[in-house]
């Protein structure tokens, strides 16, 4: 094992400056001048001109920029964002709690619905409803969140007229950011419940739903899928027969014996999905208007922010290798196997 | 007695590509997938003669005309027109040219960037493989799309951009694949046999080990286009693939969004096309890999 955790973090060492290279090359390598593109025609001032490649650092050799860069990365300094004038840390930690919540929760319906359907699948093999959900689930695998996340408006918003459009709760309530999670933030203040009642917690709820059922779906669908192939596997090993043989009722030899050893490789996927769920908030953000980290990053690429894409990137990629990381090492732990 | 004997090999021994396509027959997904495929590349190639429009084409007097099977329709435009008044019907037959032409574009670049880089670190091992898996964990710490937003972000907006872009988000996956097939085969008796007749590292990697990498790599060819063409739609709806007027169905989807509520078939059927092209890469993916790699039937 210790071998393993070293060969697994001296890899870790390259990829990080790769990473980091990757991000910081970004605002460098934008074809022209990018000092003359953020000022615009204002650009014709040479003082402006100076000061501006000054702040964003641009006036010295690339090796000291890189060094430097580096430097205040590690001191947790990020920059500022050129739009907005904060620090670009501030505006990535005061954005993270809504993704997350929004992430977290399209995973809650995502392992509620695709675990338990995968091993009905799996339990009625070859049946209808296994083709059913099978096909179904290809679809789901298939399916453009963008533009589901527009038909599940079309049909629960406009149609029906049940759920909100946009944003993350009604305008008329304040919320105090206690968590970032508006869910919790909603119950924790007293005054505002006492003021309201739980009214506010049901507009987060409202909110909530659309945009989690667009971004749980594509997890859904490889969960379902996942989960079936998972547990067929194991329901055809001895141990299962030897259960069965010896008069274990069939409930607890599929929810105890066949079931905790198909989560394995479910659970590993999950802890994996972090970097897909990212890409879903991209695209879940911009059509239910999140104010999360994906909706900011597509704002800040439309605006040329680059001190705000170089830190955000760098941000989201260095979590995605660390979780990911993580996600080996305890899967190390569980299954000695994997650790050659 | 000889002829006899003859023609039970000739039995025994079915064309290879016979075999394959009967087997690849009884899986029904994967039939559906290639009907799909076949579909859409056919209204692709023809696009000019069965549009009854020109994508671009303005029609006086008909803004925002639902499609002809629903009130209020004209039968003169199937699928009704868009804001401008340009026939959907029209810009959705000139989007399948766009999409079929990104997926092609987005699995030829990606998969020849990524057979080569993955025979050379699956055969040559060592430093090399070193290297290029660190070039792929790199990355691979990307989301997909916010790796294709970065590429977008340093090279401008557009539809060959966001293709490069899509491109190298799907690199990765080649390597990996080539990479595992180069590994297994190395080791084996032929790649021995050719290198005690003095054949060249590169011969043995491209006429000996990747020949027999090819049903990995064919299935994931064909998953690879469902990915292009997801991702680089996923951009043109983000403003930063292909850009109006080009009719794509991403940009068509992001065009439509301010209709909405008034108009739900501009955006139903762009994103219909999309949904079903790429399930028809999915399905014919997962019946070639079935048909391909028996180990996987039980």
């Amino acid at each position: 094992m210790l071998a393993f955790t070293l060969k697994r973090l001296g890899d870790l060492i390259p990829t990080l400056v790769g990473v980091s290279l990757l991000s910081f090359f970004v605002i460098r390598l934008v074809p022209g001048d990018p000092v003359m593109l953020l000022l615009g025609e204002r650009g014709a001032d040479p003082k402006v001109y100076r000061e501006m490649k000054k702040e964003l650092g641009l006036d010295r050799p690339v090796i000291n920029q890189y060094g430097s860069f580096v430097l205040s990365t590690l001191k947790g300094d990020l920059g500022r964002s050129i739009i907005s004038k904060r620090k670009v840390t501030e505006e990535f930690f005061g954005r993270f709690p809504a993704t997350l919540e929004l992430g977290l929760c399209a995973l809650i319906f995502a392992t509620l619905i695709g675990i338990p359907l995968g091993i009905l699948a799996a339990l009625k093999r070859n049946s209808f409803f296994d083709y059913f959900l099978m096909g179904g689930s290809l679809i789901g695998y298939s399916m453009p969140i963008f533009w589901w996340g527009l038909i599940l408006i079309i049909i629960f918003s406009v149609g029906l007229g049940l759920t909100p459009v946009s944003g993350r709760i009604d305008v008329v309530y304040e919320i105090k950011t206690l968590t970032g999670f508006y869910l919790i933030d909603t119950l924790l203040d007293s005054e505002l419940i006492s003021d309201e009642g739980f009214a506010p917690f049901r507009s987060a709820i409202n909110h909530l739903i659309l945009p989690a059922i667009a971004m749980g779906t594509i997890p859904l669908a490889v969960l379902a899928r996942m989960t079936r192939s998972s547990m067929l596997e194991v329901l055809g090993e001895d141990y299962i027969r030897t259960a069965r043989a010896k008069g274990l009722p069939y409930k607890k030899v599929i929810l105890v014996h066949a079931l905790r050893n198909a989560l394995i490789p479910i659970i590993t996927v999950l802890g994996l999905m972090f970097g897909s769920i990212i890409t879903g908030a991209i695209l879940t953000e911009t059509i239910f208007s999140w104010p999360g980290i994906g909706k900011w990053l597509v704002a800040s690429i439309n605006a040329r922010d680059y001190p705000v894409i170089q830190g955000g990137v760098l941000f989201i990629a260095t979590m995605v290798v660390v979780i990911n990381l993580s996600v080996d090492f305890i899967y190390a732990l569980v299954n000695p196997k994997m650790r050659q | 007695m000889e002829k006899v004997e003859a023609q039970k090999t000739e039995e025994q021994f079915e064309n290879p590509i016979k075999e394959f396509w009967d087997m690849f027959c009884q899986n029904k997904g994967a039939v559906i997938g290639l009907g799909i495929i076949v579909f859409f590349v056919l209204v692709a190639l023809l696009a000019p003669l069965i549009a009854p429009y020109s994508p671009s084409e303005l029609q006086a007097n008909a803004l925002r005309f639902p499609p002809a099977f629903l009130k209020g329709g004209d039968s003169r435009f199937f699928f009704g027109t868009d804001d401008v008044g340009r026939d959907l019907l029209s810009r959705l037959i000139y989007g399948a040219r766009i999409s079929m032409g990104v997926g092609f574009m987005v699995v030829f670049l990606s998969a020849s960037v990524g057979t080569v880089l993955g025979l050379f670190a699956g055969y040559l091992g060592g430093k090399v493989d070193w290297f290029i898996m660190r070039f792929v964990d790199i990355l691979m710490a990307f989301p997909s799309i916010l790796l294709a937003i970065v590429v977008v972000s340093v090279m401008g907006p557009g539809l060959m951009n966001a293709v490069i872009a899509v491109a190298v988000v799907a690199c990765p996956t080649f390597i990996r694949i080539v990479r595992a097939s180069a590994m297994a085969e190395r080791k084996k008796q032929y790649v021995m046999a050719s290198k005690t007749f003095g054949a060249s590292p590169m011969r043995i990697m491209f006429s000996e080990i990747l020949p027999n990498c090819m049903a990995p790599l064919i299935v994931q060819i064909s998953l690879g286009f469902s990915d292009g063409i997801l991702n680089a739609a996923a951009l043109g709806f983000l403003g930063l693939g292909a850009q109006a007027p080009t009719p794509e169905w991403g940009i068509m989807l992001a065009d439509a969004r301010a209709f909405i509520s008034s108009d739900p078939w501009l955006v139903t059927l762009p994103g219909l096309c999309i949904l079903l092209v790429v399930l028809g890469f999915n399905l014919f993916g997962d019946g070639l890999r079935d048909t391909l790699d028996p180990r996987l039937k039980k």
